[in-house]
């Protein structure tokens, strides 16, 4: 059902990926799937950084599938601490599992690790590289509540040099040609290779260092946090810190209809008084990750199902063949059987 | 004096191997690096460096005794040599002469600069860089190289 194998990044899911997910996804919120439909399968949890929302929506979705979650634990646990690689880890874990999710905080380790498994692998983060999961629900939460994909102009604003779910976002809104307007600190522009692909994709971008230049034009705008974690350096990061926020007042010179959405968590770049707003979405979409994900594993064990059993057909056929060649060859040694 | 007499007068014919030629100006050593040649090499090499050129200015020849260079290593030379031309060398004459050609992918020659990245961390994984027109982008971080290629060979 969808054109891959693993989801790794934004960039590699095209447009009829995209709605084949979010299709699903509403699919599933009008009339949810029974509790046996994956009875059984197992998804194995790997995340080697710290998630709230993104390790319990992935749980809450298999479950709600019927099926079940593995969790590695903390890494602190793990055997990754006695220096065991990614690559040995997620080829162990494949082993108990049905369906991989892996957060990482080195940029490609999921690209690296599907190379190692057979399973579908889903990428739930690594480093400041990809969120493709989140991209899904967000486009989801847009869909639902900005009147659909096509047109918008989405303003995206905060840390997009080291936010991973900015630039699975810039990603897929290119494939809706969306005008897509990012609003940052000099220091904090999006990565050469995201804005490289983005011209090489035709994408109709803009950068700002000021929100008011073009809040007032926003069908959507995504905040992102300025992420302490991310800064090598602690000055750089108070530099910047708070230059980003914004209030119920800020939203005054906004379109009625503009939506304010954020990955979560929030720091205090969205003020607690935007949350009784008409503009205010960022719980919904945080809830949205739970069908969004159980149609993402419905997708994909769907069609691993598919693949055990065009391979056992396979086997049966290689099988047969195989033993009529025996066959064959012990008449022609003049066995007498 | 001729690009060519200069040459012959600095640098002995070989009888079978191959030649670099017009290598940039000063970079000899970073193509004698991605061939794996060291100061431990027991193969014959000779090595012209900055000997004037009618087309470069300057160039840097590299001629190899008795080694016909495999594609994958012209590719990888093309990358900090584009200009370069290869010459195959049999019997003192030229028997098959190349221009290089830059591949699509780059695997195992380069280091991925970014500190982030999964490859610089000991993983069982070969580095992979896709070659763009103006640089190489690694394959798994995506991190995007244009500038001081040579400090990032790994062989």
């Amino acid at each position: 059902m969808l054109d891959r194998d693993h989801v790794i990044t934004a960039k590699n899911l095209s447009r009829a990926d995209i709605e084949t997910v979010l299709d699903r996804a509403a699919a599933i919120e009008r009339d949810p799937p029974s509790r046996e439909r994956h009875a059984g399968r197992l998804l194995g949890l790997c995340f080697f950084e710290p998630s709230t929302r993104t390790r319990m929506s992935f749980e809450a979705a298999i479950k709600r599938l019927g099926g079940d979650a593995l969790d590695m634990g903390p890494v602190a646990s793990s055997s990754a601490t006695k220096g065991e690689s990614l690559a040995d880890t997620v080829r162990v874990i494949e082993g108990y599992a049905d369906a991989l999710v892996l957060r990482h905080p080195s940029e490609g380790a999921a690209t690296m690790a599907s190379e190692f498994v057979d399973v579908p692998l889903l990428n739930a983060g690594d480093g400041a590289g990809q969120h493709p999961t989140q991209t899904l629900l967000d486009l989801y939460t847009m869909r639902e509540n900005a009147g659909g994909l096509t047109d918008l102009t989405v303003g995206i604003m905060g840390d997009l040099k080291y936010g991973r779910t900015v630039h699975s976002l810039a990603y897929a809104l290119t494939k809706f040609d969306a005008s897509q307007h990012f609003v940052s600190p000099e220091s904090l522009r999006l990565p050469r290779s995201v804005r490289y692909d983005l011209h090489e994709a035709g994408a109709q971008v803009r950068e700002h260092e000021d929100l008011d230049a073009v809040l007032d034009e926003l069908d959507v705008l995504y905040v992102t946090r300025i992420q302490r974690e991310r800064f090598p350096d602690e000055n750089e990061y108070r530099q910047v810190a708070g230059e980003y926020r914004i209030d119920a007042e800020t939203l005054d010179r906004a379109r009625d209809e503009c939506i304010v959405m954020h990955p979560l968590p929030r720091v205090d770049e969205i003020a607690p008084d935007v949350d009784a707003t008409e503009h205010a979405h960022y719980f919904e979409q945080a809830h949205n990750g739970v069908p969004v994900r159980m149609a993402l594993l419905d997708l994909l064990l769907d069609d691993s199902d598919e693949t055990d059993a065009a391979d056992a057909t396979d086997d049966t056929s290689t099988t047969d063949a195989t033993d009529a060649a025996d066959a064959t060859d012990d008449s022609a040694n003049g066995g007498d059987r | 004096m001729s690009e060519r007499d200069d040459h012959e007068l600095r640098i002995s014919k070989i009888q079978d191997g191959t030649v670099i030629d017009h290598i940039a100006g000063g970079h000899a050593p970073d193509v004698l690096a991605i061939l794996e040649i060291g100061s431990s090499t027991d193969e014959v090499v000779s090595v012209g460096m900055n000997v004037p050129s009618d087309r470069l200015g300057y160039k840097d020849v590299v001629k190899i005794e008795g080694r016909e260079l495999s594609q994958d290593e012209v590719d990888v030379i093309s990358l900090i040599a584009p200009a370069a031309s290869i010459n195959i060398i049999r019997e003192y004459g030229v028997a098959e002469k190349h221009r290089v050609e830059r591949p699509a992918v780059v695997e195992g020659v380069l280091s991925c600069p970014n500190h982030d990245c999964i490859t610089t961390e000991g993983e069982p994984v070969v580095s992979q860089f896709e070659v763009l027109d103006d640089g190489v982008r690694c394959a798994y971080c995506e991190t995007i190289v244009r500038k001081h290629l040579t400090e990032h060979i790994s062989v």
